[in-house]
C-alpha cells in the first residue's frame, strides 16, 4: 500500500533541489527527502506515563563540482531554505579537495526495477489504544512472577514514513514504509541484588508483532532468570552467544569488510577477499528483496540496484560491502551497499537452542554484552558480559560482572556451530553462535 | 543580550511574538496540568573532515523546531514540530494536554525574563573562521602530524561546530534563553610496523569558537598525542585477565565516575526505584577520600550550560561527599515528584526529545597523593591512562569502560604497555575500594558524548589519578 500522492509531493521537492543545484553551477547532484510520523506511548505500573507525537522531516543534498563534493541538510523545506541549503553545499564543495574517486554511481548500475516489497503497513492506532496495548504488555510482565518487583514500563511505537531519493542522472524514486514495536523492561529482586531485563518485538506489519502479553512475559522470564547472578573465576572456556548477541559478532565482521574500513586500512580483515575467514560450513548472504523484512530495499542510498548475493560461501569471503566511493577507492565495483546491508542472513545450522546448549556442554552462555571494546583495526575484542554458566548442556546459574576477550580473527575462524534459532528482529539474521574458546575474566 | 537575540531569531524570525507564547501556553493550561513548557530551538551545524591528505567531506545543516510538553503527576504529553507556526503549535498543545487527568497549576502570562550567567560567549563558531582558514587548519594538522613518525600510514582529522539558540517558556510565566556554541576537533592516526597495524586518537573542544584550537598549538598537540598513543599500542602485548589493583590516570578516565555512579544518581531512576543507588542518600558509597560533583557551571566546558533545557540555571551539585551519598541529579519532573529542588540537570538532545535528568561535567575533587607515589605503592597491577567509551546497567550497578592505553605495574614501576581491555565493576562498591587519590585533578579535553534512551548530549568528566584495590580487567592473558 503506497500513497503515490505523498511520494509525488516529496519527489517535487527533490527535483527542485536537483534543479537548484544545477542552477547554482553543480555538475552533478543527489538529494533526498524523508518524512516520518509516529506515536510512542509508555505505561508504567499500570498507568500511562508518556504520550509522544513524532513528526520529523529532513532534506539533504550533495553537490559535485567536477571531483569536488559538498553536502548540506535542513528540516525547513520552504523555498528560501532549500535555496540556502543548496548554496551551503555548493560553498563547501568549492573548498573541498579534488578527489578523483568522488562522484555519482555509474548510471548503468542505478536500479531500474522497483518491486513492491510490502513494507508499508500503517497501524491504525490512536493514543488510547496504544496505551491499552502497553498496559496489557506491562501487566503480563508484572503478573508473570511474584519476583517481579518493579518496572521500567512497556512502550508501544508506531512509525510511518516516506522517503524519496533522486540524482542528476535522472534517478527519482520513493517509497513508504512502516515500523512498529512493542517493548517491556521489568525488575526483579531488591537492594543489592536487583536485576533488570527486557524484550521487544518489531515488525513492518503490526500483525507480525508478538502479542503484547508474549513480549511482557518474555521480559519477565528473562529478568527473573538473572536473579542470584554471580561472577566467575578467571578462566578459558567455550562461549555460546545467544542469537541477539550473535548479531553483534556478525556486525563486527561486516564492519571489517566494509569499504570504508578497507580503504582506510583500518580493518583486521584487509586483503582477505577469497580467503578463508570462517569455517567451511558458514554461508552468509544478503537478500535485499525479502517482502516485509526490516532491511529490504530495491536500491541503496545512492540509487544503485541491490541484489541477492553471497558474502561468505564455504567460509570464504566472496564480496566486500561497498558503496560507489569505497569501491572506486579499492578499484572495484559498488555492491549496492551505500548506507549498509539489506537483510544479511547467516545460514542456520540444524541445532535448535537446546541442541546448541548441549553442544556447548560446559561453558558460558552470553545473553548480554556491555561496552564498545571491539578494535576494528586489530580485531582485539574485550567486552563486559552477563549470561549463564552451563554444565553438561544444562543451565546452572546466572553470571554477571565478567568480561570475555579474544581476537575477532580467531573467534570467527573458531566458530564451532551456528544454531537454527534465528533472531528475525533485525537487519542481521543469525542464530546462536558457539565459539570454541574465549578468555573469561572475573573474580 | 541572549534573550533579545534569541527572541529575534526564533520568534520574530518565524513571525511570532511573546503574546503568541501566551496563547500556546493558555491552550496547554486550559486543562489542569502540574507543569508545562514550550521549547524553541534553532541549530546550525557543520563538519569538515580530512583523510588521505585531502579535504574529503564537508556538510552543513540548519534545523529548527519547537516541542510542547504538558505534565500531570508523573504523566507527560509531548509533541513537536519543525514548523514554528502558531496554528501548528496550538494543535500540538491541544494534543498533549489530553494526558492530563489531574493537577492544579494556574495560568500566567510571560512576565519573568530569566537572566543567565555567562559561562561561554554567545558566538557563532561556524563564522569564527572563514572556510579557507578551516581547511588550512585541517591541512596543517595533517602535515605536521605526518612528520612525527615514518610509520604513519593514515591521518584523519575532523572539525565540527554547532551553534544553538534555545528559548524556553514555562507555565510559571518565565521565559529563558541561551546561546550555545560548541566545537570539537579529532585526530586519528593509523601506524604500521612489520605488518602490525594500530591506531591512536585524540581530540578536544568546548563551548567556544574555532579560535580555541589555535590557542597555543592545541590542534597540533592532538596530533602529537594521537601519534604517541599509536606508538605505545604498537608495543603493547597481551593484557592480563582477572581481578587486580588498577590505577586510573587523571582526566578522561573519569568516565569511571560517569558510568559507575553518575547514571545511577540520575533522579528518574531513583524516583522509580530502579537504580542500584535508590534510597541510599546518607549512606557510604565510596571511601572517605572521594568527593564527586556534577558541575554545569564550569567556564567554557563541553558539558557546561548557562541554563538547562528546562530553563533552570545549572549548579555545582555535590553527589558524594567524603564517601557519603549526598543527592541526585534532577530535572523538574523528578524533583517535584521526589519533593526536592531541580539541580539544573534537565537536558534534551533537541526540541524533538523529552528532557531527562542528565549529567553535565562530572568529576572527583583532588586528594593528597603524588601520582608517582600511587604507582610506587602497587606491587602488581594495571595502570590505565586512556579510555574509549563505557556503559552501565543502572539496576544491577554493573558498569564497563574500555582502556585504550594501559601498562602493567610491577613492583611499583610501570613496565610495559598492554593491549586495550574492558574493565568491569560494580557501581555501588567500586569507589569504596579507592585507597589513594592523586593531587593532579584534571578535566577531560572535551570529547564526551553521553547516550541515554536514544538521546545524545555533550558531557565532561574529570578526576585525579586514582588507585582502586580490585577491579576486573578483561584481557586475554588467563
Amino acid at each position: 500500500m503506497q500513497n503515490q500522492e505523498e511520494i509525488d509531493r516529496l519527489k517535487e521537492v527533490v527535483q527542485h533541489l536537483l534543479d537548484e543545484a544545477r542552477l547554482q553551477g553543480a555538475t552533478a547532484a543527489e538529494a533526498a527527502f524523508s518524512v516520518d510520523n509516529g506515536l510512542s506511548v509508555s505505561a508504567r505500573l499500570g498507568d500511562v506515563e508518556t504520550v509522544e507525537y513524532h513528526c520529523d522531516q529532513g532534506v539533504g543534498v550533495t553537490v559535485y563540482f567536477g571531483k569536488k563534493k559538498g553536502s548540506a541538510s535542513t528540516n525547513d523545506i520552504s523555498a528560501g531554505s532549500l535555496k540556502e541549503t543548496v548554496k551551503a553545499a555548493c560553498s563547501i564543495a568549492r573548498y573541498a579537495s579534488e578527489d578523483e574517486f568522488a562522484g555519482l554511481p555509474d548510471p548503468e548500475l542505478l536500479a531500474t526495477e522497483f518491486p513492491d516489497l510490502d513494507l508499508n503497513h500503517p497501524w491504525a492506532l490512536n493514543a488510547e489504544q496504544a496505551i491499552e496495548v502497553a498496559i496489557e504488555c506491562e501487566n503480563a510482565a508484572r503478573g508473570y512472577s511474584s519476583e517481579i518487583s518493579n518496572s521500567e514500563g512497556a512502550s508501544v511505537n508506531t512509525h510511518q514514513g516516506t522517503r524519496v531519493f533522486g540524482n542528476s542522472s535522472g534517478f527519482l524514486q520513493g517509497y513508504q514504509s512502516s515500523r512498529h514495536s512493542v517493548s517491556c523492561s521489568v525488575l526483579a529482586g531488591s537492594g543489592d541484588s536487583m536485576q533488570r531485563d527486557y524484550w521487544y518485538s518489531v515488525a513492518r506489519n503490526p500483525f507480525d508483532l508478538e502479542s503484547a502479553a508474549q513480549v511482557g512475559e518474555q521480559a519477565a522470564q528473562r529478568t527473573v532468570a538473572r536473579l542470584g547472578a554471580r561472577t566467575l573465576g578467571t578462566r578459558q572456556c567455550p562461549v555460546l552467544f545467544a542469537p541477539e548477541m550473535a548479531s553483534g559478532l556478525i556486525g563486527a565482521l561486516l564492519g571489517a569488510i566494509s569499504g570504508g574500513s578497507l580503504y582506510r586500512k583500518s580493518s583486521f580483515l584487509l586483503d582477505s577477499l577469497g580467503t578463508q575467514i570462517l569455517p567451511e560450513f558458514v554461508r552468509i548472504h544478503e537478500q535485499p528483496l525479502l517482502p516485509r523484512a526490516l532491511g529490504s530495499a530495491s536500491y541503496d542510498a545512492e540509487g544503485v540496484a541491490t541484489r541477492a548475493r553471497d558474502i561468505v560461501g564455504s567460509g570464504i569471503l566472496q564480496s566486500y560491502i561497498l558503496s560507489t566511493y569505497s569501491a572506486r577507492k579499492l578499484g572495484m565495483q559498488t555492491t549496492g551497499n551505500a548506507g549498509g546491508v539489506h537483510n544479511l542472513i547467516v545460514e542456520p545450522g540444524d541445532r535448535d537452542f537446546a541442541g546448541m546448549l548441549k553442544l556447548l556442554g560446559t561453558g558460558l552462555l552470553v545473553t548480554e554484552l556491555m561496552g564498545q571494546g571491539v578494535n576494528r583495526v586489530t580485531g582485539d575484542y574485550s567486552r563486559g558480559a552477563a549470561g549463564f554458566w552451563v554444565e553438561n548442556g544444562a543451565i546452572q546459574f546466572p553470571v554477571q560482572e565478567i568480561t570475555i576477550a579474544g581476537n575477532l580473527k580467531d573467534m570467527l575462524r573458531n566458530i564451532v556451530a551456528i544454531g537454527s534459532d534465528t533472531d528475525l528482529r533485525g537487519n542481521i539474521r543469525v542464530g546462536s553462535i558457539l565459539l570454541e574458546r574465549m578468555a573469561i575474566a572475573g573474580e | 543580550m541572549p534573550l533579545e537575540q534569541v527572541k529575534q531569531s526564533i520568534l520574530a524570525g518565524n513571525g511570532l511574538q511573546t503574546q503568541d507564547i501566551d496563547r500556546i501556553m493558555a491552550a496547554l493550561l486550559s486543562a489542569p496540568v502540574d507543569a508545562a513548557d514550550i521549547y524553541f530551538q534553532s541549530s546550525h551545524f557543520e563538519s569538515w573532515s580530512l583523510e588521505g591528505g585531502i579535504i574529503k567531506e564537508g556538510s552543513h545543516s540548519i534545523e529548527h523546531g519547537a516541542g510542547v510538553r504538558a505534565i500531570s503527576g508523573d504523566k507527560t504529553g509531548f509533541a513537536y514540530s519543525d514548523r514554528i507556526e502558531l496554528p501548528i503549535l496550538l494543535e500540538a498543545a491541544n494534543n498533549v494536554k489530553a494526558i492530563v487527568r489531574q493537577g492544579q497549576q494556574a495560568q500566567r502570562r510571560i512576565d519573568t525574563y530569566r537572566g543567565a550567567p555567562c559561562l561561554y560567549r554567545p558566538v557563532n563558531p561556524l563564522k569564527s573562521l572563514d572556510d579557507r582558514q578551516k581547511i588550512e587548519l585541517l591541512m596543517r594538522v595533517d602535515r605536521e602530524t605526518r612528520k612525527l613518525d615514518s610509520r604513519i600510514e593514515e591521518v584523519m582529522v575532523s572539525l565540527i561546530a554547532a551553534y544553538d539558540h534555545v528559548l524556553i517558556a514555562n507555565q510559571d510565566g518565565s521565559l529563558a534563553a541561551d546561546i550555545r556554541p560548541l566545537v570539537r576537533m579529532n585526530v586519528t592516526v593509523i601506524m604500521v610496523e612489520k605488518g602490525r597495524r594500530e591506531q591512536g586518537s585524540m581530540g578536544g573542544g568546548g563551548r567556544s569558537d574555532y579560535g580555541y584550537f589555535l590557542e597555543g598549538d592545541r590542534a597540533l598537540e592532538y596530533g602529537r598525542e594521537a601519534v604517541r598513543q599509536a606508538q605505545v599500542n604498537l608495543q603493547a602485548q597481551e593484557a592480563p585477565a582477572g581481578n587486580m589493583t588498577v590505577v586510573l590516570g587523571s582526566g578522561w578516565p573519569g568516565i569511571l565516575l560517569h558510568e559507575a555512579i553518575g547514571h545511577g544518581l540520575e533522579g528518574d531512576f531513583n524516583r522509580k526505584g530502579t537504580s542500584a543507588f535508590s534510597g541510599r542518600v546518607g549512606e557510604r558509597v565510596a571511601s572517605d577520600l572521594c568527593t564527586v560533583v556534577d558541575d554545569g557551571t564550569l567556564q567554557g566546558r563541553r558539558g557546561s550550560l548557562n541554563i538547562d533545557d528546562e530553563g533552570t540555571p545549572t549548579e555545582n551539585t555535590v553527589l558524594i561527599e567524603k564517601g557519603i551519598l549526598k543527592g541526585y541529579m534532577q530535572d523538574k519532573l523528578n524533583a517535584r515528584l521526589m519533593g526536592v529542588v531541580p539541580t539544573g540537570n534537565g537536558r534534551r538532545e533537541s526540541y524533538a526529545h523529552l528532557p531527562m535528568p542528565r549529567m553535565t561535567n562530572t568529576y572527583m575533587l583532588p586528594g593528597q597523593s603524588d601520582p608517582e607515589e600511587i604507582i610506587a605503592s602497587v606491587k602488581k597491577g594495571l595502570y590505565a591512562r586512556n579510555f574509549g567509551g563505557g556503559q552501565v546497567d543502572i539496576t544491577s550497578g554493573k558498569f564497563v569502560f574500555s582502556a585504550s592505553e594501559a601498562y602493567l605495574i610491577e613492583n611499583g614501576k610501570i613496565t610495559r604497555p598492554v593491549k586495550g581491555a574492558t574493565l568491569i565493576g560494580n557501581g555501588p562498591d567500586v569507589l569504596t575500594k579507592v585507597s589513594m587519590v592523586g593531587n593532579d585533578m584534571a578535566l577531560d579535553s572535551g570529547v564526551g558524548t553521553c547516550g541515554k534512551d536514544g538521546q545524545s548530549v555533550p558531557v565532561g568528566v574529570g578526576q585525579p589519578t586514582l588507585k582502586i584495590d580490585g577491579l576486573t580487567v578483561g584481557g586475554t592473558g588467563v
